[in-house]
């Protein structure tokens, strides 16, 4: 079921697996958990279902508590539903104080659940500067102060590492640069180039982070250095920021607008 | 374009033969046989050249042609490298380092790649002029350039994109490099290269070309003149984050025109004015439109200027395509500070006009040698001018001698100017003008004969043609 797992079994019988191989434990099986229980294809144009997400506007405080540059609007040249995708789109222009624009839409009292497969295929855009994520937030994060609350980032870019994206959990006592995290790096592709699949699979006591068909990283209580906070429920949210202390300032050479286009999303049980 | 096809069609012929060959002996066909044959190979050199012969390194005409050797004491990776010692500026064999690398025989087949990747260092921290690939000398169609390229004392992996490789189904020149010291103070270096080759990266996105260095140029042409598109530089992502620019051949690019019974573009970029009228010259790389353009104000049919009928023999040519020219130091001064007559010679269809603009006065000067024109009897020149003829205006032709010392002053030049003045000044029609030297009283002698100025400018546009002394 997980790579860590298997590792493990191999050492703990090593002998046995000498006499039976380890042909059928080196294939990883990515994903368990089938029956859909949540979707979001996008297919009606417009603006995205409001029955299931809401904008966060404005931001924030301190740009969203990184420094972030952008200003998020429900303004449909940031956010639309077109073709059958999900586009966000980071836009530079002077607005209302800030010289980025951009969107972030979230899940919270229209959806919230704990455990489960979290998958979305995202064509990510590119540059330096531009920061997309599609990640998790504890549904008690109005009454419990973050990072008590959770955080699980399926998914993290920086537009300046085209090739590498990143799964991340945030917790008491290891949270931003201590946060627990791993990269994932394309060798022959990008993530700008065409879509791919992000996903977790999040159970009592452990996260699986997979990209397509390759599980590449799991994440257990044994594995943070506090307490394990991801036995509660969590929305989703969805942005692209602009700027900010994580991925720095765009340059010159980053070509505006950028555009993450999301052909769906997809929770399973 | 012609001679490719025909090579495709003999390729297509043999391969018919073959297959036939082979159904007769009831064999298999070998999976090896392709249409193309060209080889697919992207390895250039590892600890040896691979695939390229033995007669494959041409240093440029003026470089220091000992300045490339395989250095088996260096590598990256193996036990080799490529070594390029960089002269010292006054090294008397040759002032910079700089060659291409060219297949002997067949060119290679590099569609099933997107970059010329490799490794280098140098002995110090250098910026090197150039590294590319597809220059083959002839008829370097296919010309890739990254320019001004930092190189440290640490072995770093570069990445040349390649713009569009469905264009490379036999390139020969597989690497090209230029170094010198300008920004050494002169003083020489050593750079080494490893593991280059031809890579499928698949890590190279966001392809994006411009030609006119990225501007929209306007230019005024006549039926029959070409002119180019250039500047073309095309900016790639690479797997860094870091874009990458290079200097390309246009004939990476599609190249279209907004209205093409005005000027035609063919696949190099050259554009043909067919007729009067505006036509923009538009292009896209790989399906992405390229940014700048070129705008051609074709404004007709250019009159030419009548051909002259006297020997040559019986002339002393200063500019005509007609005669041999004498030796001119120029046909433009650019003398300060008064002078605001700008050069913008054409040519249609081979006839070569002087095209003074912005025109006040002009000086054309052969002084080197001065010209003995005492076999001649006068000056011919022909005019025009395309705009209108404001009253009174004025056109004088002065011819000057240097004198006895041969030299421009020294108290014994002398000169005299002829003006010229309506009817005989007309606006779009050539303006035929001979002067006898009997008319120029103040014109001393015709030994040293050495400039003629033009004069009498409203800032407006003289052509001129067929400068010559007859007799």
């Amino acid at each position: 079921m997980m790579i860590k797992l298997i590792k493990r079994s191999c050492l703990l019988t090593g002998i046995a697996m000498f006499f039976i191989g380890c042909s059928t434990d080196e294939k990883q099986t990515v994903i368990t958990m089938k029956e859909l229980v949540m979707q979001d294809e996008f297919d009606t144009n417009g603006a995205p279902n409001s029955s299931l997400w809401s904008y966060n506007i404005g931001t924030g405080n301190n740009g969203w508590g990184n420094n972030e540059l952008q200003y998020y609007t429900d303004r449909p040249e940031n956010i639309v539903v077109e073709n059958g995708m999900l586009k966000i789109k980071a836009i530079r222009e002077l607005y209302l104080g800030s010289g980025y624009t951009s969107a972030r839409i979230f899940t919270k009292g229209k959806f919230e659940k704990k455990y489960g497969r979290f998958e979305a295929r995202i064509k990510l855009p590119w540059g330096k500067g531009i920061w997309p994520a599609f990640w998790l937030l504890g549904a008690n994060s109005d009454t419990v102060v973050w990072p008590q609350c959770g955080e699980i980032d399926i998914m993290e870019y920086l537009g300046n590492n085209p090739t590498t994206v990143f799964g991340t959990v945030h917790g008491p006592g290891y949270s931003g640069a201590e946060s627990i995290s791993k990269n994932y790096s394309l060798l022959d592709n990008r993530f700008d180039n065409d879509f791919h699949v992000f996903g977790i699979e999040w159970g009592e006591n452990y996260i699986n982070y997979y990209v397509d068909d390759v599980l590449y990283n799991q994440i257990t209580p044994e594995d943070v250095p506090g307490e394990w906070v991801f036995n509660e429920p969590f929305y989703i949210i969805l942005n692209m920021a602009v700027g900010g202390n994580l991925p720095g300032t765009p340059n010159s050479q980053t070509v505006f607008p950028q555009t993450m286009l999301v052909d769906y999303i997809r929770v399973y049980e | 374009m012609k001679n490719r096809k025909i090579n495709y069609f003999k390729k297509s012929l043999l391969l018919l033969i073959v297959m036939i060959t082979a159904i007769n002996c009831d064999r298999e066909l070998s999976d090896d046989a392709t249409l193309s044959g060209f080889s697919k190979n992207g390895e250039i050199f590892t600890d040896n050249f691979i695939g390229m012969g033995s007669d494959f390194y041409f240093p440029y005409g003026d470089s220091k042609f000992t300045a490339f050797s395989v250095d088996t004491d260096e590598a990256y990776k193996g036990n080799a490298s490529i070594r390029f010692d960089v002269p010292n500026a006054n090294d008397p064999q040759g002032s910079y380092a700089g060659g291409i690398f060219r297949v002997e025989g067949a060119g290679r087949d590099l569609t099933g790649y997107d970059a010329l990747t490799f490794w280098a260092k140098a002995s110090q921290g250098v910026t090197v002029a150039e590294f590319g690939f597809g220059e083959d000398f002839f008829p370097n169609q296919f010309i890739t350039t990254m320019r001004n390229v930092s190189v440290g004392t640490a072995w770093t992996k570069y990445i040349i994109p390649i713009p569009d490789a469905s264009r490379l189904l036999q390139e020969r020149g597989m690497f090209r490099y230029a170094a010198g010291s300008n920004g050494t103070n002169g003083a020489g270096y050593t750079i080494w290269i490893d593991e280059l080759r031809f890579e499928k990266l698949g890590t190279i996105a966001h392809g994006q070309a411009s030609i006119m260095n990225g501007n929209n140029q306007a230019l005024t042409t006549f039926v029959g003149v070409t002119s180019n598109v250039d500047g073309v530089i095309a900016t790639f992502n690479l797997p860094t984050g870091v874009d990458q620019a290079v200097s390309i051949s246009p004939s990476y690019l599609e190249f279209s025109s907004s209205n093409p019974a005005v000027a035609s573009v063919d696949d190099a970029g050259v554009v043909t004015s067919l007729s009067a009228g505006t036509a923009v010259i538009t292009a896209t790389m790989n399906g992405v439109a390229a940014t700048g353009s070129l705008t051609i104000n074709c404004v007709g049919t250019f009159i030419h200027a009548p051909i002259p009928t006297r020997n040559q023999a019986n002339v002393i040519s200063i500019f005509s395509d007609t005669y041999n020219n004498v030796p001119v130091n120029y046909y433009n001064g650019y003398w300060q500070p008064w002078q605001t007559t700008v050069s913008n010679d054409f040519s249609v269809l081979g006839d070569n006009i002087l095209n003074y603009t912005i025109f006040n006065f002009v000086g054309i000067e052969f002084s080197n040698p001065t010209i003995n024109a005492n076999s001649m009897t006068g000056i011919h020149l022909d005019v025009f001018i395309p705009g209108p003829v404001a009253p009174g205006r004025q056109l004088r032709v002065l011819v000057v001698d240097f004198g006895a010392n041969g030299v421009f002053g020294g108290g014994d030049d002398t000169r005299h100017s002829t003006t010229f003045t309506a009817p005989t000044l007309v606006s779009q029609a050539w303006i035929p003008i001979e002067i006898p030297f009997s008319a120029m009283p103040l014109l001393l002698s015709r030994s040293h004969l050495a400039q003629i100025i033009l004069e009498g400018g409203d800032g407006s546009v003289l052509y001129a043609d067929n400068i010559y002394f007859y007799n």
